[in-house]
């Protein structure tokens, strides 16, 4: 038993559902409890689709578990193909149905209905939503392709002289990240190299469309927490190669293109250049300069927040300082990109886990999903969301891709909008007394840091008064916070902690009045930085107490 | 996938119930954690059950609300299926790790899920023994919000019918007092207080209360007005403590307030004069207010997809103090005693649904062509793009609607759909 206050991926039957509904001529009839319909709304709601999704509930109730919940399920498939006359169908159970064992599979194939009836074997107790989504188009996809498979070890035929290549999208779903533009974007640029887009699937398909797959010479994986098993076995079963790199970034854009060029043997340079991309040029101009070197801590599904990374290192001059992914089964992405940045990964689907590190590292930055942005927000540093799971803000009415010259443009702007402009951050540094600049002021665009300031930079005194009550049912304090608590206990017990030794238990940071002061002048948005910094080398040379001078030595020690 | 006809009779009329059944689009019983838990302030709700639990929780809050909710979901993986890890052990161990985070909670309900009841996971032992180990600072209950057993609503009945065993015993020779059972909004609770108080009425409580620390004291003399629909279970334990049901239609819209403020005036001797004198400027500024909203409801045709099992005293207050039409009115379930009064308001010429086939109902509802529908969250925005108005059923659960002042919210909140509609013109 695992104890979750928020969740980042649903259960692997919503994953079924986003392959789902991003298709037409599919219905799903799910085995499931009065109740479960729920998942109807994140379609409807947080995607504003204007149709219900494709889904048939059972929606059992205790009355029917006494009598017969295997008979409800047929009439509920046979009802549903009669009434939406579907190309092909989908039979699974969700959690509870699961338990039940009615064996969906088994009682819809005794229907014999005259369409392609897939199974759904989702371990609900075991896996989470993005396994479902792939299990599930893996599945639809071996079903309606093997009928026009070619004998196992047929070469591949050349391409017919003349014929322009094709590849095949694979993996944008319903309620996926800006997944809606990127399929656009990435069409045109596939379309502008002289390359044909065979089928994209599953956003948009119909089964029949993905029966034609295996037409394709190749296949461009969009999203591999969705694609690339479906992928490798059109690979294995098609001999269609397949794209590993994800064009996010100029850079990995330039990469894809290089990729896919050579996959259809087309020339790569006429796009290389897209007069639309500014990112590379706005990251150079001075006024970007005050981006170097601000730390980010990146956290997503491995695709989005390995792209993240790479961009903020290598296309905004930022320091990644941390990044993790709540998606297990792609830690290996994550561990790998976590060594270019020697930084620690962090595989973790607990929220509260990612709540500490980030307070841990004090980003200037967050990169994150929706529940990064709350925990920023809590914790009164600036963020920008750069992956799923989504939220009506993410399906924004304007194009916004992720993908291609034109999302890294997007990304570029998203970014940089939560952070402080360069030339106020100067003003700010330089006139800390200022009246209308002084700390509980914010910046103009991020009004509400002036009242998170209030809760996080209290007075010493009520700091220890909550940290005494420990009251818990106040937000989880943020980091500033605990260090102004470690102060304030250890000036308070200054008599017993005297000079901190080894021996004596913990370190305790003690400042004298002179120097909380000068910290004070520090803008708030370094200051944490500045103060863990300066109790580190005070630490290390067992200095105590904190003077200004120790300030600014290490001020000097540690450089910037 | 059946369907029956039933009539409920009222008086004279004879008012057709359509019982359905089939897919229903409604929430389980767990979504009542959402306003409960704002309610009773220092309750923690620990449901045990799935991912699809923690994710329906999640998504049914508008997601990530509170930056550290009272509620939380202990997910039951396969270890605890396959009998590897004992279930029991496990949930201890989490409640223990719950605990010492949260040293505020003082009330902890279990709140079993579908997928506990069907591997019959027994979490009133479980509430005992949790109870017993952190006794006396922490008090564990258990109830059921699992989509098999409760629809939405039917979840709050089940908390507070698990609470009801743990009220303080009256004195024999207790005065008369006045219980109001169902969850208000703290403002709508403020003004009766005021009311009553007015009327001479002073030993008034509320259940559920504020802080599980002030748990009204129950009797023989205790008499309750229930002041939500769909609390059968919680008026049936009441009653086997001694309380008595008085009965009245619900405290929405004027005349609902006015009838069922008069059940408890009655009930405590309060004069029709005194009464009148009490109530009347109320009535008349919610009459007044009232009449901002009448001419955008006036003759519209409204359809209920069922939700809260609200559906029938609402569409009564529409009805006959806005003068909308009735077509269909949905309900997941229609408790006839505690609904009589109402019944007994409604207009004839209506259809009354209990239940749902879902599929069958949208269908209904497109050939009534009705001005307003109101349905949950998985409908509304496919029904707009077929061009109906709607109305979110949910946000009636969410706002504060019962009573004088809030009569005139409750009809903006029908009138909102209707005016927007009207103002945007592209």
């Amino acid at each position: 038993m695992q104890l979750t206050l928020w969740t980042y991926e649903g259960p692997p039957h919503i994953g079924a559902m986003r392959i789902a509904t991003a298709m037409r001529g599919l219905h799903y009839v799910l085995h499931a409890p009065q109740g479960d319909t729920y998942a109807d709304l994140l379609f409807t709601m947080i995607e504003r689709r204007d149709q219900r999704p494709p889904v048939t509930y059972t929606t059992f109730q205790a009355r029917d578990l006494g009598s017969d919940t295997a008979e409800l399920f047929k009439s509920a498939a046979r009802d549903a193909y009669d009434r939406f006359q579907p190309q092909a169908m989908l039979v699974g159970a969700s959690c509870t149905a699961e338990l039940i064992q009615d064996d969906p599979g088994g009682l819809a194939k005794a229907l014999n209905l005259p369409i392609p009836v897939i199974p759904l074997e989702l371990p609900a107790y075991q896996r989470k939503e993005n396994w479902g989504a792939s299990e599930t188009f893996y599945q639809l996809v071996r079903a309606l392709c093997t009928p026009h498979a070619p004998a196992p070890g047929t070469v591949r035929a050349p391409r017919e002289r003349g014929k322009r290549p094709s590849c095949n999208l694979l993996g944008p779903t319903g309620l996926g990240f800006r997944h809606r533009d990127d399929i656009k974007e990435i069409s045109g640029l596939i379309i502008s190299m002289g390359i044909d887009i065979n089928v994209v699937a599953p956003y948009g398909a119909t089964p029949a469309d993905v029966a034609r797959l295996g037409e394709a010479d190749f296949n461009v994986v969009l999203y591999p927490e969705t694609a690339s098993q479906a992928a490798s076995w059109l690979q294995r079963t098609f001999a269609q190669p397949f794209t590993k790199i994800i064009p996010i970034g100029v850079g990995a854009t330039r990469e894809f293109i290089a990729e896919v060029a050579a996959l259809a043997g087309v020339d790569a340079a006429p796009v290389l250049g897209d007069p639309r991309s500014r990112s590379t040029w706005y990251a150079k101009s001075v006024d970007s300069t005050y981006l170097t070197g601000k730390r980010v801590f990146v956290f997503g599904d491995a695709t989005h927040a390995v792209a993240a990374a790479r961009i903020a290192a290598k296309e905004m001059g930022f320091k990644v300082v941390g990044i993790g992914t709540y998606s297990r089964e792609f830690a290996r992405d994550i561990r790998e990109a976590a060594k270019l940045y020697d930084v620690e990964p962090l595989i973790s689907d607990d929220y509260l886990e990612v709540e500490a590190r980030i307070a841990e590292l004090q980003p200037e930055l967050v990169l994150g999903t929706q529940m990064e942005r709350h925990i920023a927000k809590r914790l009164g540093v600036p963020c920008a969301v750069i992956s799923a799971p989504v939220h009506v803000q993410d399906f924004p009415a304007r194009y916004a891709p992720q993908m291609g010259f034109e999302g890294a443009n997007v990304i570029f702007d998203t970014w940089v909008h939560p952070l402080m402009m360069g030339l106020e951050e100067h003003l700010l540094g330089m006139f800390r007394e200022d009246f209308e600049f002084h700390d509980d002021a914010g910046s103009s665009h991020l009004s509400h840091l002036g009242a998170s300031k209030e809760k996080t930079e209290t007075k010493p005194q009520q700091q220890s008064a909550v940290s005494a009550t420990n009251t818990p049912n106040s937000p989880p304090i943020g980091v500033v916070d605990v260090v102004a608590t470690v102060t304030a206990t250890a000036r308070s017990d200054n008599n017993l902690a005297g000079t901190p030794t080894a021996a004596n238990g913990p370190w305790v940071a003690v400042w004298d009045a002179d120097a909380e002061k000068e910290l004070g002048k520090i803008p708030f948005f370094v200051r944490g930085k500045a103060r863990r910094n300066t109790e580190r080398f005070a630490q290390e040379r067992a200095v105590a107490p904190i003077t200004v001078e120790t300030l600014y030595d290490a001020k000097a020690h540690f450089g910037r | 996938m059946s369907a029956v006809l039933e009539s409920g009779c009222a008086d004279t009329k004879v008012i057709p119930i359509l019982k359905e059944r089939g897919q229903r689009e409604v929430f389980c019983g767990l979504t009542g954690i959402i306003w409960l838990h704002r309610k009773i302030q220092d309750a923690f709700f620990l449901v045990v059950g799935s991912r699809t639990c923690a994710h329906l929780i999640q998504s049914a809050a508008g997601v990530m609300i509170f930056a550290e909710p009272r509620f939380a979901t202990a997910i039951i993986d396969e270890r605890d299926l396959a009998g590897l890890a004992d279930a029991n052990d496990e949930l201890d161990h989490v409640v223990r790790r719950l605990l010492e985070r949260r040293p505020d909670i003082k009330l902890l309900f279990l709140v079993g899920s579908c997928p506990s009841e069907v591997i019959k996971l027994d979490l009133s032992r479980a509430a005992q023994r949790l109870s017993s180990q952190f006794n006396p600072g922490v008090r564990v209950l258990n109830y059921s919000g699992s989509g098999i057993e409760t629809t939405f609503t039917q979840g709050e009945d089940a908390c507070l019918a698990s609470l009801v065993p743990t009220l303080p015993a009256a004195q024999v020779e207790a005065a008369p007092s006045l219980m109001i059972v169902g969850t208000l909004a703290d403002v709508v609770e403020d003004q009766w207080t005021r009311l009553f108080t007015e009327m001479g009425i002073h030993n008034v409580s509320y259940f559920p209360p504020r802080r599980s620390t002030e748990l009204p004291s129950i009797g023989a003399n205790t008499r309750y007005l229930l002041a939500q629909p769909f609390l059968a279970d919680t008026a049936r334990v009441l009653e086997e403590r001694g309380a008595q049901r008085l009965p009245a239609p619900f405290p929405l819209g004027v005349e609902g307030t006015t009838a069922w403020l008069k059940a408890a005036a009655d009930m405590f001797g309060v004069s029709a004069e005194k009464f009148d004198a009490v109530t009347m400027p109320k009535r008349e500024r919610a009459m007044r207010a009232l009449q901002h909203q009448r001419p955008q409801l006036e003759g519209k045709r409204i359809f209920f997809f069922p939700d809260s099992q609200l559906e029938i005293p609402i569409a009564r207050f529409l009805s006959r103090e806005l003068g909308m039409q009735l077509t269909e009115v949905g309900t997941p379930f229609l408790h006839k005693q505690h609904l009589a009064e109402e019944m007994a308001m409604m207009p004839a010429g209506i259809q009354i649904s209990e239940g749902q086939h879902v599929e069958n109902q949208i269908d209904r509802c497109r050939a009534v062509k009705p001005d307003l529908v109101v349905c949950g969250l998985g409908l509304a925005n496919p029904l707009e793009a077929e061009g109906m108005t709607t109305k979110w059923a949910i946000e009636l659960v969410f706002t504060p609607i019962q009573g004088y002042d809030q009569a005139a919210d409750l009809a903006e909140l029908f009138a909102r759909p209707l005016n927007r509609r009207m103002r945007l013109v592209a």
